[in-house]
C-alpha cells in the first residue's frame, strides 16, 4: 500500500458518505418521493461499475493483458454463477481452475 | 429466521473472500477490518480495494464506492420506521443494507418488519467483519497467492454478486458495454479511471428506460451488499 494517509482519507470518505446516504433516506421519507426510475438507474450504475471492475481485474494487469489462466478461472466461476451454483462453489472453482492451469504451465 | 441465518452465513463466506483478497492485494489487515465495520457495504468495499490495488487514487475509489452505495438513500425512503429513536436510530441506520432491507420489506406488520430488520442487520454486522478478519488472517498465511488462483477469486466473487442483476437484459447490455469501455481504456488511462469511465454505459439505461415496465416494483439489489 503506497500512501497510508490517502488510503485512510478514502476509507473515511466512503464510510461517512455511506452513512449519510443511509440516514438521509429516512430523514427525507416524509418529504419527498424518489422516482422508481431514478432508483433503477442507481442500481444500473452500480452494476455497470462492478461489471467493469470484473472485466478489468479478470483480463488486465497494469496496462496489459493478464494472461489466460486468470480469465479462464473467472469464466468458469461466471458460468457456475449463471447456473445458480452456490457462492462457495463459484469462488473455489474459479480459484482452482486458475491454480490448476498455472500448475500445468499456462499463464 | 432460518433464511436470515443462512443469509448471514453467506455474508460470512463473502467476508472471508473479501479479507483474503484484500490482503493478497497488498493491504494490511486493518484495512479490510476497519472497512468492514465502518462502511459495512460489501460491493463498495470490493470496488474500493480493487481500484486502490490497481494503483488508482483512493479518493476516486471512495467516490466510485459511494456511487455504488447511493442505493441506500432510496432504501431509507422505502422502509417504514424500523430503526426507532436516539441511539437505536444511530445504530439502526448503520445496519441498513441490501439484506436487512429485503427481509424487512418482506414482512407484513411493523413489529415483524422491525424484528427482521434488526436480526438481519445485526447478523450482518457480526458476520461481515468477522469473515473479513478471518479471511485476512488466512490470506496473510498464504505467501504465493497467485499459485492458488486467489487473483481469479476477486472478479469471480463480484461476478457472482451481480449475477442476479445481470439477468435483466437491459442491465446486462449496459454492463457488457461498460466492461468493454473499461477494457479498451485500460492501456491508455491511469489506473482506476477505466472503471469510472464505464459509467458512460449507463446512458444505455437512460435512453431505453421510459418504455420500460413500470408495473414491476424495483427490488432492492440483493446482489451488491
Amino acid at each position: 500500500m503506497k500512501d497510508t494517509t490517502l488510503v485512510v482519507a478514502g476509507m473515511a470518505t466512503l464510510a461517512a458518505g455511506t452513512y449519510a446516504f443511509r440516514l438521509s433516506g429516512q430523514l427525507l421519507r416524509a418529504r419527498i418521493s424518489f422516482p422508481p426510475r431514478a432508483e433503477k438507474l442507481l442500481e444500473g450504475a452500480a452494476v455497470v461499475l462492478l461489471a467493469a471492475l470484473v472485466a478489468t481485474t479478470a483480463l488486465t494487469q497494469g496496462h496489459g493483458f493478464a494472461g489466460l489462466a486468470r480469465p479462464a478461472g473467472v469464466l468458469v466461476g461466471g458460468v457456475l454463477a449463471w447456473r445458480k451454483a452456490p457462492f462457495l462453489v463459484v469462488v473455489i472453482a474459479a480459484a482452482a481452475t486458475t491454480a490448476v492451469l498455472r500448475l500445468l504451465g499456462v499463464h | 429466521m432460518r433464511d436470515i441465518a443462512l443469509t448471514c452465513l453467506a455474508v460470512l463466506f463473502i467476508g472471508l473472500s473479501y479479507g483474503a483478497i484484500a490482503v493478497a492485494s497488498g493491504f494490511p489487515l486493518w484495512v479490510p477490518a476497519a472497512q468492514s465495520v465502518l462502511v459495512l457495504a460489501g460491493a463498495s468495499e470490493f470496488l474500493f480495494i480493487g481500484i486502490v490495488a490497481a494503483a488508482g487514487n483512493p479518493i476516486a475509489a471512495a467516490l466510485a464506492g459511494l456511487l455504488v452505495n447511493a442505493r441506500h438513500l432510496p432504501y431509507g425512503l422505502a422502509l417504514p420506521d424500523v430503526t426507532g429513536r436516539g441511539w437505536r436510530r444511530l445504530l439502526g441506520t448503520h445496519v441498513m443494507n441490501d439484506e436487512s432491507v429485503v427481509f424487512a420489506l418482506a414482512q407484513d406488520e411493523l413489529p415483524r418488519k422491525r424484528a427482521a430488520y434488526w436480526a438481519c442487520g445485526l447478523g450482518v454486522l457480526i458476520c461481515w467483519p468477522g469473515g473479513a478478519v478471518l479471511g485476512a488472517l488466512i490470506g496473510s498465511a498464504v505467501h504465493d497467492t497467485s499459485a492458488f488462483g486467489l487473483d481469479a477469486m476477486f472478479p469471480a466473487v463480484i461476478l457472482a454478486l451481480i449475477m442476479p442483476s445481470l439477468r435483466d437484459r437491459l442491465t446486462l447490455r449496459a454492463a457488457l458495454a461498460g466492461a468493454a469501455i473499461a477494457l479498451i481504456a485500460t492501456p491508455f488511462l491511469p489506473a482506476g479511471l477505466p472503471v469510472l469511465l464505464a459509467l458512460v454505459a449507463v446512458l444505455l439505461l437512460v435512453r431505453e428506460q421510459p418504455a420500460a415496465t413500470p408495473e414491476q416494483p424495483s427490488q432492492p439489489e440483493q446482489a451488491a451488499r
